[in-house]
């Protein structure tokens, strides 16, 4: 079966449905969401906690009352939202569904891919030991426990410390788990400040820092797990029947690398300009597809920028056919985005991250020949965590040559 | 269960991995009762679950021995077993690389040991062809030997589809069900176990790991096994166009080393190792293993070792401290020991259990032949076969086989509860992975496990403290 759309979008999380919305407020005619799961919203769907809402909606919300506003918006505008439908297929001319009425293909002259980021698991992190049940990333746990209602355990370990963790946290003491080791290889937390502190206090579970989960052991669930120090090579074990992952967001890319579109090697994204523009003329990117990761109003308005280019290239304009320039990243620098760029037209903003902690850095636009550009000193940087640019660095980038952004 | 009750049985089979599957399928289409014992809660959880999971063609072999000709013979049964039961096999061919020149002086004995093994399709290529067939493979390839028959394959699904047929065909399987001890009474075995009591006239061992063990309990002393650990690293599905066919080191006389080699499943294998265990049930991976693969797969392959890795886990080979497969029948007992199958197990299942039942008739076997029933057709896992979710007929029949509840591997609501309901059904999460591919893809359950263990505590009417290890 073969349909038509003006725009598909692939995932109804947070940065798809407010990209779709925006879309109909725009006046193009005919937007689908096509959302795998049987509920769209995406990840809010199961963060209970407020806070989500502030920049986009100007309110402070729980995660699954978001989601629900989220849907409600883009329903009222006319959105048309296909659940519980995979996309299995996309190409620059459409996309390819499975669901319970079948295989169908939907044409379309734009499509925006949404899917989102994901945590990395225990194999991509590479964690010897047993493979037993009760090992669980922040996801998974949150799904477990607030949609599914099943119980989790009694006695967990959070390895890592970025803002998702102390969420898991959360979750854990919503499900009446204890958690008794927070542990992230790196030397400091790298969520807000006081992180460290309110896990002390609110849940009781000691943060260690520069520890590494040497192995899970057990036999059919989690009986306990060898903690290191990696300075001074202390090993010890803690009992315990859970260990929750979290955090290390990849982006889930497999549809866009399928595609063929260009892919960044900092982000593991799709390479795209500041409006979520790729290599493929028809093919867009919003949200946490883009790089890993901001929170849900965050992806949101950015949506919204990706929306109304796509909406003023189907209705009033083509895409520009000026020459693009990619950016590579050196350094402790792990990314920055937008790292596509059309050439001379530097992005309003930009974003970057770094793989270590840094302190007094300059970041600096350079030629492919070595000249700087532009440079400004960047007080300091924690990973996992986004910053913005300093605004005289972003101004330079992809003009005058400038293709290489480095840290010294 | 109730002490009194005792099982009675023509031929009783002690493991429910590929080779007891394999021999209770077999037995299947003789006019006798059999039983088979595992210890497990489910088919396939010991060394017949984690492997490399290629259909061999016996190059490689040690010829004359039981294991080349169980194997080469093993190979054309399972091959066309797999055929017919709708399982996954691709014929990916294999290149067998060196990587210096006393590596690729070797090669032409390496021909002419396929060719004794009954092999003779190999063709030697050298460095410049090796790039061409592999262009991904690290520098220094000094010349190669393709194999072109060495085929990857769904290892579960083939000892699912035995049980299946097995099971369909009226054998009896007890799962958890351990074997303590064993007695000969009035010519019968007498076997105690932790749930029943089963008299059998025969008696066959294919315990794996247990073999020694078993064969002990039956007063014989022939072999020691020898676990020895495979740990292996299964990498992402982006990462399966980089390789062609399973890329295989120059072996040594210990292993046949580190190999690369795609899955049916649509993902790329990084091992295995090869070190000496112990503990029968140490198949935990290990920070050392683990690091030695990827320099291996660095050295071998370095894109790979830029893809994300989706699973990583070990297992254990039932060797011995003899080369070959210890199957071996004593006179005046009607037991047959079929143990220290190793790695090559699967491949040779088929032809292993025919083997075995020719002892059996040279022992006074007598059972006469029956019509076999017909070969159960599989659910199909493999990336090359039409997948539940491809299938729009079969949507259009019943719309479940639409609905997909693990993304990463594409696995519907359909398959899951087929899994859950079939005459072998799952029996817990590990077994459901097996039989459907839920759980076992990139994100590790990040956005389908807490639905799949949900809708597995519906159907199975099991709470999911007991599903995930939480009542133990």
């Amino acid at each position: 079966m073969s349909t038509a759309a003006d725009v598909v979008v692939v995932g109804g999380g947070p940065a798809g449905l407010s990209a779709a919305t925006r879309l109909r407020e725009r006046g193009v005619e005919h937007v689908v969401v096509i959302e795998r799961e049987s509920v769209a919203g995406g990840v809010p769907r199961h963060c209970v906690h407020p806070g989500f809402g502030l920049r986009d909606l100007h309110r402070s919300l729980s995660g699954p009352r978001y989601a629900q506003e989220m849907v409600r918006r883009a329903l009222s505008r006319g959105v048309q939202i296909a659940t519980s439908t995979t996309v299995t297929d996309v190409d620059e001319a459409g996309v390819t569904l499975t669901s319970e009425r079948g295989i169908q293909r939907i044409d379309a002259r734009a499509i925006i891919m949404a899917t989102g980021a994901r945590e990395r698991p225990r194999p991509a992190r590479t964690v010897p030991g047993d493979r037993p049940a009760g090992v669980f990333t922040t996801g998974q746990l949150q799904q477990w426990t607030y949609i599914e209602e099943l119980p989790v355990g009694r006695r967990a370990v959070v390895v890592g410390a970025e803002h998702v963790s102390f969420s898991a946290i959360m979750t854990l003491r919503h499900a009446g788990v204890a958690t008794v080791a927070v542990v992230t290889e790196l030397a400091h937390h790298q969520s807000v400040r006081g992180a460290g502190f309110i896990s002390r206090t609110y849940a009781r579970a000691p943060l260690y820092t520069g520890t590494r989960l040497a192995e899970i052991r057990g036999r059919r669930r989690v009986e306990s797990v060898v903690l290191e120090d990696l300075a001074s090579g202390r090993v010890w074990t803690e009992s315990v029947d859970t260990v929750v992952f979290t955090g290390d967001w990849i982006p889930d890319n497999e549809l866009a690398r399928r595609v063929g579109v260009a892919m960044d090697p900092g982000t593991r994204g799709p390479a795209t300009d500041a409006v979520g523009r790729t290599s493929i003329d028809t093919l867009y990117v919003a949200g946490n597809l883009m790089h890993p990761v901001e929170s849900a109003d965050v992806v949101a308005v950015g949506a919204r920028d990706v929306a109304d280019t796509v909406a003023a290239e189907l209705l009033h304009r083509p895409p520009p056919s000026r020459p693009w320039v990619t950016l590579r990243c050196e350094g402790p620098l792990q990314w920055i985005w937008p790292n596509r760029l059309l050439v001379g037209q530097a992005p309003p903003y930009a974003r970057l991250r770094t793989s270590a902690f840094t302190t007094a850095t300059q970041l600096q636009a350079v030629t492919a020949g070595g000249r700087v550009v532009a440079a400004d000193t960047l007080r300091r940087t924690t990973p996992q965590r986004s910053l913005r640019a300093p605004a005289r660095v972003a101004a330079a980038l992809g003009r005058d040559g400038a293709e290489i952004v480095r840290l010294v | 269960m109730s002490e009194s009750l005792i099982i009675e049985a023509d031929v009783a089979v002690i493991g429910a991995g590929v080779v007891g599957c394999a021999l209770a399928r077999e037995l299947a289409g003789f006019d006798c009762a059999v039983v088979v014992l595992e210890q497990a809660s489910d088919i396939c959880e010991g060394t017949s679950k984690a492997n490399t999971a290629i259909l061999h063609t016996g190059f490689d072999c040690v010829p004359g021995t039981l294991e080349s000709q169980l194997v080469h013979r093993g190979y054309e049964l399972l091959a066309q077993y797999a055929r017919d039961a709708n399982i996954a096999l691709d014929t990916t061919g294999a290149v067998l690389v060196a990587w210096d020149e006393e590596q690729a002086a070797s090669l032409p004995a390496m021909a002419k040991k396929a060719r004794d093994n009954g092999y003779d399709a190999t063709v030697a290529l050298s460095a410049s062809q090796v790039y061409e067939l592999e262009p991904h493979l690290g520098e220094g390839v000094t010349g190669g030997l393709r194999v072109p028959g060495e085929s990857i394959i769904d290892p579960w699904s083939v000892v699912a589809a035995y049980a299946t047929e097995a099971v369909r065909a009226g054998v009896q399987l007890h799962l958890g069900t351990r074997v303590q001890s064993i007695r000969r009474e009035d010519g019968r075995y007498v076997l105690t176990t932790t749930s029943r009591t089963v008299r059998a006239k025969w008696l066959l061992n294919a315990s794996g790991l247990s073999s020694s063990d078993i064969d002990g309990l039956c007063d014989h002393h022939d072999f020691t096994i020898q676990p020895r650990r495979g740990e292996l690293i299964v990498f992402d599905k982006l990462s399966r166009s980089l390789v062609n066919s399973i890329i295989l080191p120059v072996p040594t006389a210990r292993t046949k080393g580190v190999l690369i080699s795609p899955t049916v499943f649509g993902n790329v294998l990084l091992g295995p190792t090869a070190d000496d265990v112990s503990d029968p049930e140490a198949t935990a991976t290990t920070r050392d293993g683990l690091s030695r693969l990827r320099a291996a797969g660095a050295r071998i392959m370095p894109a790979l070792l830029a893809e994300e890795t989706t699973a990583a886990y070990a297992g254990l080979r039932a060797a011995s401290e003899y080369p070959d497969y210890q199957v071996r029948r004593h006179d005046d007992e009607n037991y047959v020991c079929v143990g220290a199958i190793r790695s090559t197990g699967l491949t040779a299942s088929m032809a292993l259990a025919q083997y075995v039942v020719a002892l059996m008739a040279e022992g006074g076997f007598d059972a006469a032949p029956v019509a076999r029933l017909p070969v159960p057709v599989m659910a199909p896992l493999g990336e090359t076969q039409r997948r539940r979710y491809l299938d729009d007929e079969l949507i259009a029949q019943n719309p479940t086989y639409g609905h997909v509840v693990c993304h990463c591997e594409r696995v519907s609501e359909g398959e899951i509860v087929d899994a859950l309901t079939g005459d072998v059904a799952a029996t817990g999460l590990s077994g459901l992975r097996r039989r459907t591919r839920a759980m076992n893809g990139r994100c590790q359950g990040f956005y389908c496990a807490a639905r799949v263990v949900a809708m597995m505590a519906d159907i199975t009417g099991r709470d999911v403290a007991s599903l995930t290890g939480l009542d133990s």
